[in-house]
């Protein structure tokens, strides 16, 4: 990677851990972990479906929430705090900074996701006295929780280099929102004819499916993934992020900064 | 005392008072309304609509569902209630927002079909829960038992129990016992055994204190039958015999007609009464019992059969 590029990301590394909000969040996700062993002790006989389902949800719905809050601000804040033109008078190139603050945001994500899940695990062992084979598979429910991260941390970085902070919170919490029915627009799609047709698909495709990149009910059960699934979700999760990148570095990269 | 200290004084007393206050007027606007009004509402009674709006995590939304119906016939169940009304739709909520969810197939069948207070007196319900629960794992050979459970206990319709023990004897890792049930059902299913068989079988292959308990209750009940049918047999021997009613237990022990004095599962002997009935002397002790109740007898509040699964 260029090193320029590592910089920046590191930088945008230490400014996310700084942020007291995202430790707050952190320890909620972990309460919640917590809980969840009281929860299961209401119902009968889902103690440790309790906990996976409810750590991985909170996982997720934190890790978003931190993903568009962190990501919304990155070009903003540094526009505002007038540090961007600080970095852009240096031999940086545009592009590299919005793709450093991409890999910067991402590998805070990856981290937090780690210590989440670290939780979990911790709050299933208390459960279950020990861990068996299968729940291994949630595992690849957390990996595939950071490919949704990743996603949504490049929509948020492609909305906020053009759009105000509260804008692009809700653009991509809308982008979220209808990626978890990305699924049903296809199925529309296909029951439409014509140009509706070609336009429904176009929109299905556009918008992420992040509702295959949810296997928190299977590993649940202890259901595994296929192997197959996990390296197209990959590939789909780094093109589309890829695709989010790229979009952001060309509106970026002729965005009148005076 | 300065200002500033006088205030923080009389702001926190104020605070703490004020905490208390607001306790007190809380239990007391509980205590003015009806939990049945609040616990039958489903704000969003379409389990297709709730899967959607899960945005996913239906995994989680089910675990909730599950809980809430869990607690639903928990508190209706402690308060005696005739009427379950939302509890069918809760677990069709539960289902669908995670159909692999088979303790809510087999708890919520077990909620279903027995009459109240024990259940909620909708078998067909519980059959078409368990009968859904099948087209979604047709490898739980424990919901087919569930099935032939429910038409053997509840709709006593042999034949279909006997079709669905059969159905989950071909299953993978089936109890080897469903054979057996299967085989037996047509032949045998009145009989006393085949019951004590069944129940046993649920004791077995649960892990569950309630449905355990509530086997141990069943089997005990069906112990307690079989002894009052047998005892009141040798009071009619004896009344045959000498042509009046035994004075006691010890007059049908002398005469050769009991081994001794018969004792219940607790150790209490039977009563013998003047007109010759056979009664048991704690019948509180014996939920689900038919035979040996004192005339007129009103079982107590459904007893917590958690209790009885040791």
């Amino acid at each position: 990677m260029n090193a320029r590029i590592g910089y920046i990301a590191t930088n945008t590394f230490r400014e996310a851990v700084r942020d007291r909000v995202l430790y707050n969040l952190i320890a909620f996700v972990l309460l919640l972990s917590g809980a969840a062993i009281f929860v299961g002790q209401i119902s009968i006989e889902i103690e440790k479906l309790v906990v996976i389902n409810l750590g991985l949800t909170a996982v997720s719905l934190f890790g978003v929430v931190i993903a568009i809050f962190i990501g919304i601000g990155l070009v903003s804040k540094e526009i505002e705090k007038r540090t961007l033109y600080t970095v852009l008078s240096r031999p940086v190139r545009r592009w590299e900074f919005i793709v450093g603050k991409f890999f910067g945001l991402a590998g805070t994500l990856v981290v937090n996701a780690f210590l989440m899940a670290i939780g979990v695990f911790a709050a299933l062992l208390y459960v279950a006295h020990k861990f068996v084979a299968s729940d291994a598979q949630i595992l690849v429910a957390v990996y595939f929780i950071v490919l949704q991260f990743v996603i949504i941390c490049a929509l948020a970085l492609l909305f906020s280099s053009f759009s105000s902070p509260l804008l692009s919170a809700v653009f991509t919490f809308a982008l979220f929102v209808i990626g978890n029915f990305a699924e049903d627009l296809r199925g529309f799609a296909g029951m439409t004819h014509g140009l509706t047709r070609w336009l429904a698909t176009g929109a299905a495709y556009l918008v992420p499916n992040l509702s295959a990149l949810n296997v928190i009910t299977q590993v649940a059960h202890g259901e595994p993934v296929p192997p197959q699934l996990i390296v197209n979700n990959t590939l789909y999760a780094l093109t589309y992020a890829a695709m989010a990148i790229c979009g952001a570095v060309l509106i970026f990269d002729r965005r009148n900064l005076k | 005392m300065k200002s500033t200290g006088r205030t923080t004084v009389v702001a926190s007393v104020l605070l703490v008072t004020c905490l208390a206050g607001s306790v007190i007027f809380l239990r007391r606007v509980d205590q003015m309304r009806t939990t049945a009004a609040l616990d039958d509402v489903l704000y969003i009674s379409s389990p297709k609509l709730l899967k959607r709006l899960s945005l996913g995590y239906d995994g989680l939304m089910a675990d909730i569902y599950w809980t809430r119906a869990v607690q639903y016939f928990g508190t209706r169940h402690q308060a005696q209630a005739k009427s379950f009304n939302a509890l069918a739709p809760l677990l069709d909520i539960t289902t669908t927002l995670d159909p692999k969810l088979l303790v809510a197939y087999q708890f919520g069948a077990n909620f279903l079909s027995p009459n109240p207070p024990y259940g909620a007196a909708m078998p067909k319900e519980a059959i078409a829960l368990v009968e859904r629960g099948i087209q979604a794992n047709p490898d739980a050979w424990k919901l087919y038992y569930e099935l032939g459970f429910i038409y053997y206990i509840e709709l006593k319709d042999y034949l279909r129990a006997a079709d669905a023990f059969e159905r989950g004897s071909h299953v993978p890792g089936a109890h080897p016992f469903m054979k057996i049930l299967a085989a037996n059902m047509a032949q045998h299913a009145g009989d006393r055994q085949m019951a004590r068989a069944v129940w046993r079988t649920t004791y077995d292959t649960s892990q569950d204190k309630y449905i355990r308990g509530n086997a141990v209750a069943h089997l005990r009940a069906l112990q307690v039958e079989e002894d009052v049918t047998r005892i009141q047999d040798a009071v009619t021997a004896f009344g045959k015999r000498t042509g009046e009613l035994p004075p006691s237990m010890m007059a049908l022990a002398k005469a050769g007609l009991l081994p001794g004095i018969p004792i219940d599962l607790d150790g209490h002997p039977y009563k013998l009464t003047a007109e010759g009935r056979v009664e048991l002397a704690e019948p509180d002790q014996f939920p689900f019992v038919t035979k040996g109740l004192p005339p007129g007898y009103k079982a107590p509040p459904a007893k917590d059969l958690t209790q009885m699964a040791k």
